[in-house]
């Protein structure tokens, strides 16, 4: 028999504000454990939630760009359980009225069609804070609870079942992490746990329409793993029917040392998490003038931009994809051909010497020594014939680690082309004299040799020598 | 200076017979005394600069022991303040302690408190109310010239009531609950207890307003509650409820509420006959949303960063369990387990959602009245304050002490008890008012005018 598998992903987004969803304490990451906290977060009695204004402000902007509509009336509701990183004994969340309903994506597999994936809704929630265990300063043994992250504002995006393959569930995953990424609300640090993913993943007999019971798979925080995990999971689940037993409904945990699920809790063990209104917060009234000025407030999407960069500067598909990777990037081919009309000379340099040179120093773009700026200089070098395209490389390298202007640095190093015949066809002359052996085996019809010459010419003129004139005047000479 | 140290000096002398307090803040309150009197020096007072006051014990004060009346906030000192009380400090008023409750605030008896019995100081075999009963008892004891309370399904009002004192509850969302320990965070609302309806007023001003801190409180100006005290009430439409007028009612609290009638009637008052249809379910709508709410509202008492923790705990569960078993008392683990319960899964529709319709329909049956009338007139409780003891082995019957007080709370409104008068026995009996959504103004008028014309606030308790 063959089988289907069902996939839907749940992910959480971490908001990139300044301050929690219901208090004014900050959000940055790694300071000294229980440091960012006040008695809204800590959970003290009588303390209150106030939602903060810009995490709604994202969330919309978030649902706007997954084509969901927007909720005019959402509500916070109670998710009640005892844990102690959960300092209530309940966590604000969203549940019959989350903010954002329906949307889709459409996801591309490579070598298969577009698919649209929908995405059932997009909650609200407050963050736990985390346990830790020693070995942690001022806890010389057993558990402690650090609350800084406690009431940090997440958005889960969860997803319909439509996922039929660990490729398609990563082309999924990407796509909103580039979404959340540039919209700049999300920094999408996956290690950091800004960007986390669980997956619901069953699998039916090829044909079937009842699905297969479904296992979640908890703690994938990786694109890698996420791939790993369900793949792992669909053959645990393929095996188990094949030989006659069944699917259990279960939590399963990821394990990414070994790459396999194991089972955290049964179905039975689930928790009933009794949600119900939060009474403390007013229900959140969004009118249309909000969600129009949202929306007239939108950054022009990944998708929208590429078709953009395709139809404006003549790109191919595959290179408006790459430069529309991360709005950055984007963004830096924008600051360069404003200033330079040769699109297509910027984006090779951007895939090539920028994209190496970036992935090399772990550079972002943001952070890129050779400004838009300074870039369009060096190609105007090339283009008026100052440099050649190989000596360009050269100084490429020089303003990376110098940060110097182009044109200063092949000043400095003496590297401007040498176009001038009479210079060249005294290095030529000088060559074809030393090398005269070669020379005759050439006028004997080895014509491949003329490589040679040229690699001769260009090495002692030490790559200055404009190439297109040592050419012509080699040809010349040797067939004279 | 002098009129804190008279107070303390009452508090030591009478506290023994009645037991309202459970913390007296001795040295705070000279300090608040001293700062009064620099700041009435200089001028710069209002009414409540000097003014000894006390509060219930769930109000959150930065520094000071506050229990909620529970074993299991026992050690607990707060790092920062409530709302309500630092408006009322901010005045210059000074804290003469923290009051004795119910624990937390579930009941109405003051029985449940986890610090020992509050009596009655009109007579002290009898309970003085709850759950806000030390709030009440030191008002009618003169422990404190005014306390502050708070009221989910009569907390004020009832103990007032049976202490014969003037207790309001204002509109929901009028005062902030930031720091106030929550109970049903629905239905809570914090008000004053004071001897007489000018004070009342006076202690509203200074409380109500928004508070950016809680999102729940509203942003409707304060009137000058003050001025609203005009003495008359001619022309003014009171709602009688048939409802709340029902056979079996206590025939001291009847006779009470005809001269009260009586007595509007000779103000010129115009009396309408109104019905709130939805009376009966009220206390069974209650119990569902308020133990539902708590039941949530209590899960942060677990032992893991302040409060009672259980030292002889196998594990994480077991922690739990003791640490809560161990901290709470009997009252608010049948609320929490009702709560829980009305809230679970299968469960949920058939009692919480359910409850939250009849809700509905209660708030309705009042704004439909209120189209008719300004107030509503109603008794408090349908029995003067029983004996201590007498109700606490039968939740039921101690629930039903809140029929009349409940039902305004799940509308939302706002309330107040005055006093009317005295049962046989001469314990205090307290008629109730019900205003208009924020119109807190015609109830504290048309009580303002009742005490004009009556003396029954002129009695004291004899202690």
């Amino acid at each position: 028999m063959r089988f289907q598998p069902v996939i839907g992903l749940e992910v959480h987004v971490q908001l990139k504000t300044a301050s929690k969803i219901f208090c004014g304490c900050s959000t940055a990451f790694g300071s000294e454990p229980n440091s960012q906290t006040c008695p809204v977060c800590l959970g003290l009695p009588g303390a209150l939630p106030v939602l903060n204004k810009q995490v709604v402000e994202f969330a919309i902007q978030a649902g706007l760009a997954t084509n969901c509509s927007i909720t005019p009336r959402s509500v916070f509701a109670r998710k009640n359980y005892f844990y102690p990183d959960l300092p209530k004994g309940y966590q604000i969340s969203q549940f019959e009225d989350p903010i954002c309903q329906h949307g889709w994506l459409d996801i591309q597999v490579e070598g298969q069609e577009s698919k649209r994936i929908g995405i059932t809704r997009i909650h609200m929630e407050e963050d736990a804070g985390k346990l830790v265990h020693g070995d942690v300063s001022g806890l010389e043994e057993g558990s402690g609870v650090d609350l800084n992250r406690a009431c940090t504002p997440l958005l889960e995006v969860v997803s319909e079942p439509d996922l039929r393959s660990s490729d398609e569930a990563v082309s999924y995953l990407k796509q909103l992490h580039q979404i959340v990424t540039w919209l700049g609300i999300c920094d999408g640090n996956m290690e950091e746990g800004s960007f986390r993913c669980d997956a619901n993943v069953s699998v039916m007999p090829v044909g079937s329409e009842t699905l297969g019971t479904r296992a979640e798979i908890k703690n994938v925080n990786s694109f890698k793993f996420v791939k790993q995990a369900i793949e792992y999971e669909i053959r645990r689940q393929i095996e188990l029917i094949e030989d006659g037993a069944t699917v259990v409904q279960e939590t399963r945990l990821f394990d990414p040392t070994s790459g396999t699920t194991r089972s955290m809790r049964s179905k039975e063990e689930a928790h009933d998490y009794r949600y119900f209104p939060d009474p403390d917060l007013v229900p959140l009234v969004i009118d249309d003038a909000w969600v129009q000025r949202t929306r007239d407030e939108l950054p022009e999407l990944p998708e929208q931009r590429m078709q953009r960069f395709m139809t404006e500067w003549d790109l191919s598909a595959y290179d408006a994809e790459v430069l529309t990777a991360s709005r950055s990037l984007a963004e830096y081919f924008e600051a360069c051909v404003a200033l330079h009309v040769n699109a297509k000379a910027v984006s090779n340099w951007m895939m090539g010497e920028i994209t190496r040179a970036l992935n090399d120093s772990g550079t972002s773009i943001d952070c890129c020594p050779v400004t838009p700026r300074l870039l369009v200089e060096l190609l105007k070098l090339i283009e008026g014939g100052t440099i050649s395209g190989k000596i360009a490389k050269t100084v490429f390298e020089a303003m990376w680690q110098s940060g110097k202007e182009p044109a200063t640095i092949v000043q400095e190093q003496g590297l401007v082309q040498v176009s001038d015949s009479g210079a060249i066809e005294a290095i030529i002359d000088e060559i074809l004299t030393r090398e005269a052996g070669q020379v005759a085996e050439f006028r004997s019809g080895k014509d491949k040799l003329f490589g040679f010459f040229v690699g001769q010419v260009m090495k002692a003129s030490k790559g200055k020598a404009n190439p297109a004139v040592v050419n012509e005047l080699l040809l010349s000479k040797l067939k004279g | 200076m002098e009129a804190t140290k008279a107070m303390l000096a009452r508090i030591e002398a009478v506290e023994p017979q009645i037991g309202s307090f459970i913390t007296v803040t001795h040295g705070q309150a000279l300090a608040d005394a001293e700062a009064a009197d620099r700041r009435i020096a200089s001028g710069e007072m209002t009414f409540l600069t000097g003014i000894p006051l006390a509060i219930k014990d769930i109000f959150l004060t930065e520094g000071i022991r506050t229990t909620c009346g529970s074993r299991m906030l026992d050690n607990f000192i707060p790092p920062y303040s409530a709302t309500s009380w630092e408006k009322l400090h901010s005045h210059g008023a000074v804290l003469l302690g923290k009051l004795n409750q119910d624990e937390f605030a579930m009941g109405s008896s003051n029985e449940s408190s986890a610090f020992g019995v509050c009596r009655n100081p009109w007579d002290r075999t009898c309970i003085p109310g709850g759950s806000s009963g030390g709030s009440a008892a030191a008002v009618a004891a003169r422990q404190a010239t005014a306390t502050l309370g708070t009221d989910t399904g009569g907390s004020i009002r009832q103990p007032a009531s049976h202490c014969g004192c003037v207790g309001l509850k204002p509109t929901y969302g009028r005062v902030s609950r930031y720091g106030v320990i929550a109970y049903a965070s629905s239905l809570d609302q914090v008000g004053p207890l004071t001897r007489d309806v000018t004070d009342s007023a006076i202690m509203l001003g200074a409380l109500a307003g928004h508070d950016p801190k809680d999102s729940t409180s509203v942003a409707t100006p304060v009137p000058d509650y003050c001025a609203a005290l005009t003495g008359t009430v001619k022309g003014l439409r009171i709602g009688l409820p048939k409802e709340y007028f029902i056979a079996g009612l206590d025939p001291d609290v009847q006779k009470t509420m005809d001269a009260a009638i009586e007595t509007y009637r000779r103000l010129d008052a115009e009396f309408v006959d109104i019905s709130l249809p939805h009376t009966d379910y009220a206390v069974a709508t209650y119990y569902l949303i308020a133990t539902a709410e708590a039941s949530s509202n209590l899960a942060r008492y677990d032992g893991v960063r302040f409060g009672h923790r259980a030292e002889d705990a196998a594990g994480l569960l077991d922690m739990y369990t003791r640490s809560r078993s161990q901290g709470f008392g009997a009252e608010v683990k049948r609320r929490i387990m009702l709560g829980t319960y009305a809230l679970s899964s299968g469960y949920y529709d058939a009692y919480y959602v359910k409850a939250q319709k009849v809700r509905t329909l209660i708030m309705q049956d009042f704004m439909r009245a209120f189209g008719d009338v300004d107030v509503i007139l109603t008794p408090v409780a349908p029995t003067p304050a029983f004996k201590i003891g007498e109700k606490s082995d039968d939740p039921l019957q101690m629930y039903l002490s809140d029929i009349f007080t409940i039902p305004v709370n799940l509308a939302g409104t706002c309330a107040m008890s005055v006093p009317a008068g005295f049962s046989a026995a001469g314990l205090p009996i307290g008629l109730q008012l019900i205003g208009k959504p924020f119109d807190e103004e015609t109830i504290l008028r048309a009580a303002h005018a009742f005490e004009q014309a009556t003396e029954w606030h002129t009695r004291k308790a004899v202690i």
